[in-house]
């Protein structure tokens, strides 16, 4: 894909080896650009969570950099990434309500809780759980949860959101009704988003690239553009079209598998 | 569909009623009272009957009585007793958890310390008091005594609450890029709070055993003594009713400890910890 624009964040051939010798990423090359939703869509074990931690600069590559030309430095020379995270578990404090985890990214800059109240709830309002904020996570549902790990990872206003495996744990009403939320949230604030999955289906239905890794050493093998203007709905997930990207996703997640046996 | 014969039902009120109807804490209530009717009884009758002299075997009776009689004279003894057990805990609280904040972010402190944690925490500490007594006056040795023994326990469960972080959280919150300090704070220290009270409770009785045992060790704690003080003294002095009412003072304060730390503990972690909170079926 040729595109003129800048990209948020560019990884130049990244490259992880972990202490025990495994080989977690070869030579990854990734350019994520404003306003893309990259879904890294693979078998288990091919390095997309390493990937996504590089990203966030939770772990840092054996080899290879990650650019972040557009941000500010702060005096130690860490890019200030803006970055939202959404974990596989939803990680939440259990000992604070949801509004006192909703608070936590601008606690942490010094925001007081009165200054964040409006973006807290704000960002409640915008995955409907405003209702919830005095609850504690232990009263809610997975879904629910998820859904507050979505608003506290929104409320800073990220330029980029990465997300692990958001859903891998829920059933697929929820799922399904999550990632419309997802459209819906990427609609109104303009996300760039870089989300891991396992599953084709939801890969295609997000999608705006989907970029197909294969295991041992983890490595990109495929990238599929999915050209589909306009906003996404239920009818698209019966579309011609949607089954046809789905195969071919599903093709090239097959030969990234069958390349090294996995299964 | 209903099918004929009889209708078992278990839903309603069956969580909380025990079989004949009666309400299910009800038989945990009266039993513990009848054994208590029935030991004292038997007790009384025991003496009575075989004409136990006093100075042996006091009945319940003279127990009683002796209660009102003693516990004025023994009241300053068990202030001392109380404080010497709460002012160790308390030290032992702050000391014990802040030794745990530096041991767990000093790795090679850590590995230093370890054995003789071990160490400590297996040797009797009251074997140490004839020992300490040559350094130190009677009531620091007592002091002592009961904040080596509570010590250990605040320290091992902290530190190990605070290794026991979520590693996601730990990750949350170097991407937010908090300093160690709001760590500590905000995820560390809360996320180890069950793990510290739980050192707190079993603290909290084995501070009583440390002071009293050491008290029997060491002596009188200052010029009043506390209880276990007093309690040799009558046994010199042959009051044995007042034996019994020493021993049963330290009794409710062990109690009351036990409560009181299961009280702070129950507060604590009532909105979120699953130890704390009642399953709803
Ligand atoms: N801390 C670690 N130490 C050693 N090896 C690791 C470590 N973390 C991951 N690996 C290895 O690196 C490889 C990639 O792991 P990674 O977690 O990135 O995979 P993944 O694509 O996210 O898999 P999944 O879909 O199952 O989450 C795996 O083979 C894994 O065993
Ligand atoms: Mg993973």
């Amino acid at each position: 894909m040729t595109d003129s624009r800048k990209p948020i964040v560019s990884l130049k051939a990244i490259s992880k080896t972990f202490s025990n010798g495994t080989v977690a990423l070869s030579d990854m090359a990734l350019d994520i650009r404003q306003g893309e939703f990259i879904s890294l869509l693979g078998p288990s074990g091919c390095g997309k969570s390493t990937a996504l931690r590089i990203i966030a600069g939770l772990a840092t590559a054996s080899t290879g950099t990650v650019d972040w030309p557009s941000a500010t430095y702060d005096p130690d020379g860490r890019p200030d990434r803006e970055i939202g995270f959404v974990f596989q578990e939803p990680t939440l404090m259990p000992w604070a309500t949801v509004f006192g985890n909703v608070w936590l990214p601008l606690r942490l800059k010094g925001i007081s809780k009165a200054a964040a109240r409006a973006d807290i709830m704000h960002a409640l309002e915008l995955v409907g759980l405003a209702k919830f904020a005095e609850s504690y996570p232990r009263e809610l549902s997975g879904g629910m949860k998820m859904r507050v790990s979505i608003a506290r990872a929104l409320v800073t206003q990220p330029k980029i959101l990465l997300m692990d495996e958001p859903f891998a744990a829920l059933d697929e009403i929820t799922r399904f009704k999550l990632n419309n939320d997802i459209l819906r949230l990427r609609e109104q604030l303009g996300w760039t988003v870089v989300f891991v999955t396992h599953s084709v289906f939801e890969s295609v239905y997000l999608s705006s690239r989907i970029v197909v890794m294969a295991a041992r050493p983890g490595r990109v093998v495929a990238e599929i553009d999915i050209d589909v203007p306009g906003p996404r709905g239920e009818d698209f997930r019966t579309s011609e079209v949607y089954a046809q990207y789905c195969r071919k996703a599903s093709d090239a997640l097959h030969a990234a598998m069958g390349a090294n046996d996995h299964l | 569909m209903t099918a004929p014969g009889p209708v078992i039902d278990d839903e309603e009120g069956g969580a909380s009623r025990a079989a004949g109807g009666l309400p299910a804490w009800l038989p945990k209530v009266v039993l513990p009272l009848v054994l208590l009717v029935v030991l004292i009884g038997s007790w009384e009758a025991y003496v009575r009957l075989n004409a136990v002299p006093g100075y042996l075997l006091p009945s319940p009776i003279t127990v009683y009585l002796a209660t009102f009689r003693d516990i004025p004279s023994l009241l300053p003894a068990l202030q001392t007793t109380l404080t010497i057990t709460g002012v160790a805990l308390l030290i032992a609280m702050v000391s014990g958890v802040a030794l745990a904040i530096v041991v767990v972010q000093f790795r090679w402190l850590d590995y230093a310390l370890a054995p003789y944690m071990v160490i400590l925490q297996v040797t009797p500490i009251i074997a140490i008091a004839p020992i300490l007594l040559i350094f130190f006056e009677t009531t620091t040795t007592l002091y002592s005594c009961a904040l080596l023994v509570t010590f250990f326990p605040i320290l091992a469960n902290t530190t190990q609450g605070l290794k026991s972080v979520d590693h996601n959280l730990l990750d949350l919150f170097k991407l937010y890029r908090a300093s160690p300090g709001q760590t500590l704070w905000l995820l560390k220290l809360p996320s180890s709070l069950p793990y510290l009270l739980t050192g707190l409770r079993i603290a909290g009785g084995l501070a009583l055993i440390a002071s009293v045992v050491a008290e029997f060790a060491a002596g009188a704690a200052g010029a009043k003594g506390g209880l276990a003080f007093r309690i040799l003294e009558a046994q010199y002095r042959m009051l044995v009713p007042r034996m019994f009412v020493a021993l049963l003072l330290l009794a409710l304060t062990g109690v009351a400890i036990y409560g009181l730390t299961s009280l702070i503990t129950h507060l604590a972690l009532r909105r979120w910890h699953e130890s704390a909170i009642r399953r709803e079926s």
